[in-house]
């Protein structure tokens, strides 16, 4: 706090965006002081991200001002922002895993004249590896890095060129619980170097924990602020009430529930499941073994049962093979030995359709890059995975009609928005994307559902919505398989919880109490 | 259905305003060479479109280019990049050449043609089957293998023609010649041949196929997102091995209409490069298989009217390659244009342009630098 000066280095006044059919940001004004998190909180959609897709030079403003150290700035492009001191840290990471940490730092801007000078490459690495607590090596390969550090090469990347202000948009969507600590300790030492930091989450208590500022945005407006003042003097409890106040305003007493399931303290007692010890296997999978790709773990002896009428939980770090078993078990991937029970029935060599007529349906977590074609409209998305069924296509002919009355139906029952099925589905928000693939996977009476990550970067309201849906499947008598990174999230959900280390099950717990503790030593332990 | 009205009017202004900026550079280019391009155009349209027998040659010279565009759109709509148009359009060309001349004594005229066209469309499939298994199975770039395969299979078809379906009449290397009277029929009294129906017929079937079809809809799928398609249940590996076959059936199906409508034999070493000359076409017509028709209809009549009026105004006929590069230069620089417009705001709602408007914060800081606030 004591580098803070009195003026803001980053000003922003009355910005406004404005896409077909939403204001995405509607008269926005910011201060962001070097030496303070300026936390951006809001839900999906709320327009955070077009706000900093502004700041970083991606799209101009419609209206508004932008000051930078006391001088009004036109950024128009991305280089214009680099070149302002702005470092931007996307959601989604943009490292080539094939090339070294040096390598990917100094492409597109050290190879000035065809030469790179890497002496001093080295030095600037050393010198950003010092702040950020690296421990890996400049020349290591990229794509050998766990997510954490793939993290801050990101963060060295955006710090490389002595940027002043660094914006990290949702920077903790990947990290495990001490890749988080981690962040937490060395944004406290960029602040103690005099960086102006911009923090974009949808997660209250993020916002609370590392911020100073926090501006609250809700359908592209801010709704309210929090000065240091405000945070540094308050208990984390009152922080949050004030925070669900500015974010849902008058809001219904369920919506703050809601968000406070999303937060820490989930119940400690467990599903209660109406099946009393759950019913026949759903679905199984017996010693499954599968090889993987050359960045995956692949799958070792996996046996696995889902009860129908329960939720089977899979706790573990990302990337212990949970996508590969998800995989295995929806039918996209062959397992090498070991077989795929589907009630009685050997499925193992049926492909994706015919498990999906047969009830086995499957929640990507990769919404958009697998979940849906970014290029068709909402109704084609909503029939992906039944091409050439009647009454979608008669003989081989598109019934236009029959899918987009179908489609409407989805997204009237799931609250698509906007509800325009001819609308591209990459116009509509993660959470909205996230409510059709839901709707095309839990329509028409699934058996077995895998959900994998499926409330992962969604904001508080929608994935209390996912959440419901899983329970209502479950209690409707279908067996779910619940993939997720967060304890709490399973704790509150499942009857069971499965742990997954380095491609095998460790452990499985029963949903009973104490399973958090349990869970948690089955993750650490080898 | 409703946007289509405008996204056409933008296609025709996306190809007009290209299309003129050519002729003007082409023109300045002509008139420091000395020549009238006035003249020249109008010789060109002429002698390529108006007149009744350059009108003729043109719509023949369609054929080849539509039967190429047809196989090349359902290959690139799915994403899979076959190159090897020339190879694949020459084997067609020369399995028609060596084949038809022996098949007519046994067979007759009509039953002959069928026969080779069929001939030709399976060896042309077949030429895929190696880059395509390779891509569906080991996700080997078919960029490179269809090129590869392509150098092969012009080769492949010169061998042929110098040996097993080489002529006993002397002089330079080629195949028997089919009679004139059992060649692909004309149509009434004209010279264009019958091979225009196949092609158009080809074409609109391709369009209706990718618009209207589950299985056009299975083919997008695959070319807008892979994953996606694998996601969704396809079964990608058959669908990557029989698009592979469809593209090249009917490109080589093109090279066996060239072959039974216009030349009766395969000459060796002939090779019109059709393939690398539709491919940006196709491209800029964005993959839709009708545009594509209307693009190589305009190309075969430059191609065709211009040869002519080169002819006429002594010049290379070199001017027409850069004639139709600029063009496609220009298209090109136009659609960048756009996409950067498009980027930019364009779209502000009435309700908030007033918003804007009256809000102190834009009334009183207004600057001249952001022209777009309250002109929604």
């Amino acid at each position: 706090m004591e580098q803070r000066t009195d003026h803001p280095l980053v000003e922003l006044r009355g910005i406004t965006k404005a896409f077909p059919g939403v204001v995405a940001n509607d008269r926005i004004d910011l201060d962001v002081y070097a030496g303070e998190v300026h936390a951006l909180l809001g839900e999906n959609g709320a327009g955070k991200s077009t706000l900093i897709s502004i700041l970083a030079g991606m799209y101009r403003p419609d209206a508004g001002e932008i000051t930078i150290d006391g001088r009004a700035q036109e950024i128009g492009s991305p280089r214009a922002a680099i070149g302002l001191g702005i470092g931007t840290v996307y959601q989604h990471l943009t490292l080539v895993p094939t090339l070294s940490v040096l390598e990917n730092l100094m492409l597109g801007i050290d190879a000035r004249g065809g030469r790179l000078d890497l002496a001093k490459a080295h030095a600037r690495f050393d010198e950003l590896a010092e702040v950020l607590g690296v421990t890996f090596s400049p020349d290591a390969t990229v794509g050998r890095l766990a997510l954490g550090q793939r993290q801050q090469v990101e963060i060295m990347k955006a710090l490389w060129r002595e940027s002043r202000v660094l914006v990290l948009d949702e920077p903790t969507s990947m990290l495990t619980p001490q890749d988080y600590d981690d962040l937490r300790l060395y944004l406290e030492r960029l602040k103690a170097d005099g960086l102006a930091v911009i923090l974009i989450t949808h997660k209250l208590h993020e916002a609370i924990e590392m911020g100073d500022r926090v501006s609250i945005l809700r359908s592209g407006r801010k709704v309210g602020s929090l000065e240091p003042g405000d945070v540094h003097g308050r208990s984390e409890d009152e922080l949050r009430g004030t925070i669900v106040e500015m974010m849902f305003g008058d809001a219904t007493p369920d919506v703050e529930s809601a968000v406070e399931v999303s937060g820490a303290e989930a119940s400690a007692g467990g599903r209660r499941s109406p099946v009393a010890n759950g019913g026949p296997p759903a679905l199984a999978v017996r010693d499954v073994e599968l090889q993987g790709e050359p960045q995956e773990v692949g799958l070792r002896g996996v046996t696995l049962e889902l009860p129908a009428g329960q939720v089977t939980g899979i706790a573990g770090v990302d990337g212990n093979g949970q996508r590969e078993l998800a995989e295995v078990m929806a039918g996209q991937r062959r397992p090498d030995r070991g077989s795929v029970f589907l009630g009685d029935d050997d499925v193992t060599r049926l492909g994706v359709a015919e498990r999906y007529q047969r009830g086995v349906r499957y929640v990507t977590d990769d919404r958009i890059g697998e979940g849906t074609v970014a290029s068709f409209d909402v109704a084609m998305n909503a029939v992906l995975k039944r091409v050439g069924e009647p009454p979608f296509w008669k003989r081989g002919r598109v019934n236009r009609r029959a899918i987009e009355r179908y489609a409407q139906e989805l997204i009237e029952d799931y609250d698509v928005r906007p509800p325009d099925v001819n609308a591209r589905i990459a116009t509509l928000s993660g959470g909205n994307i996230q409510k059709l693939v839901l709707a095309r996977e839990l329509s028409l009476s699934p058996k077995v559902v895998v959900f994998n990550k499926p409330t992962y970067g969604l904001d508080v309201r929608t994935a209390e919505f996912v959440r419901d849906k899983i329970t209502e499947l479950a209690d409707g008598g279908a067996a779910a398989l619940l993939i997720s990174t967060e304890i709490e999230e399973l704790i509150a959900l499942c009857d069971r919880i499965a742990v997954m280390s380095r491609g095998a099950i460790t452990g499985v717990v029963d949903n009973d109490g104490g399973a958090e503790e349990r869970v948690g030593e089955l993750m650490v332990s080898r | 259905m409703r946007a289509h009205a405008g996204r056409a009017g933008e296609a025709i202004v996306a190809v007009l305003i290209p299309a003129l900026l050519a002729l003007i550079a082409t023109g300045l280019l002509l008139v420091i060479l000395g020549r009238d391009p006035i003249q020249f155009y109008s010789d060109m349209l002429e002698r390529g479109l108006l007149e009744w027998p350059g009108f003729q040659e043109s719509v023949i010279r369609m054929s080849p280019l539509l039967l190429i565009a047809a196989g090349l759109i359902i290959a690139f709509r799915a994403g899979l990049w076959n190159l090897g148009a020339d190879g694949q359009f020459l084997l067609g060309a020369a399995f028609a050449a060596g084949l038809a001349p022996s098949f007519v004594g046994a067979l007759g005229s009509t039953l002959t043609l069928v026969v080779v066209m069929a001939i030709a469309t399976v060896v042309g499939a077949l030429w895929t089957v190696v880059p395509a298994v390779l891509r569906a199975w080991y996700g080997v770039n078919e960029i490179i293998t269809t090129l590869m395969m392509s150098f092969i299979g012009i080769a492949v078809a010169n061998v042929l023609v110098k040996g097993p379906f080489r002529t006993d009449v002397g002089g330079v290397a080629r195949t028997d010649t089919l009679p004139l009277d059992d060649r692909l029929p004309l149509l009434g009294d004209t010279q264009i041949n019958a091979g225009i129906i196949i092609a158009v017929v080809a074409i609109v079937a391709v369009h209706l196929v990718m618009t209207r079809t589950s299985v056009g809809f299975r083919l997008r799928m695959l070319g807008e997102n892979p994953r996606a398609a694998d996601h969704a249940g396809l079964h990608t590996k058959r669908v990557i091995v029989l698009t592979f076959m469809a593209s090249g059936g009917l490109i080589a199906l093109g090279g066996a209409v060239e072959i039974l409508g216009i030349w009766g034999s395969f000459r060796a070493d002939f090779n019109p490069a059709f393939g690398l000359i539709v491919i940006p076409l196709v491209f800029l017509a964005r993959l839709n298989a009708i545009a594509s028709g209307f693009l190589v209809a305009a190309f075969a009549v430059i191609q065709i009217g211009g040869e002519s009026a080169a002819r006429k105004s002594d010049v290379s006929s070199d001017i027409l390659l850069a004639l139709v590069g600029l063009i496609l230069l220009f298209m090109a620089v136009t659609e960048w244009v756009r996409a950067r417009r498009s980027a930019r705001p364009l779209y502000l709602s009435p309700g908030l342009a007033e918003t804007i408007g009256a809000s102190p914060a834009a009334t009183d800081e207004s600057r001249p630098a952001q022209p777009s606030v309250g002109t929604g």
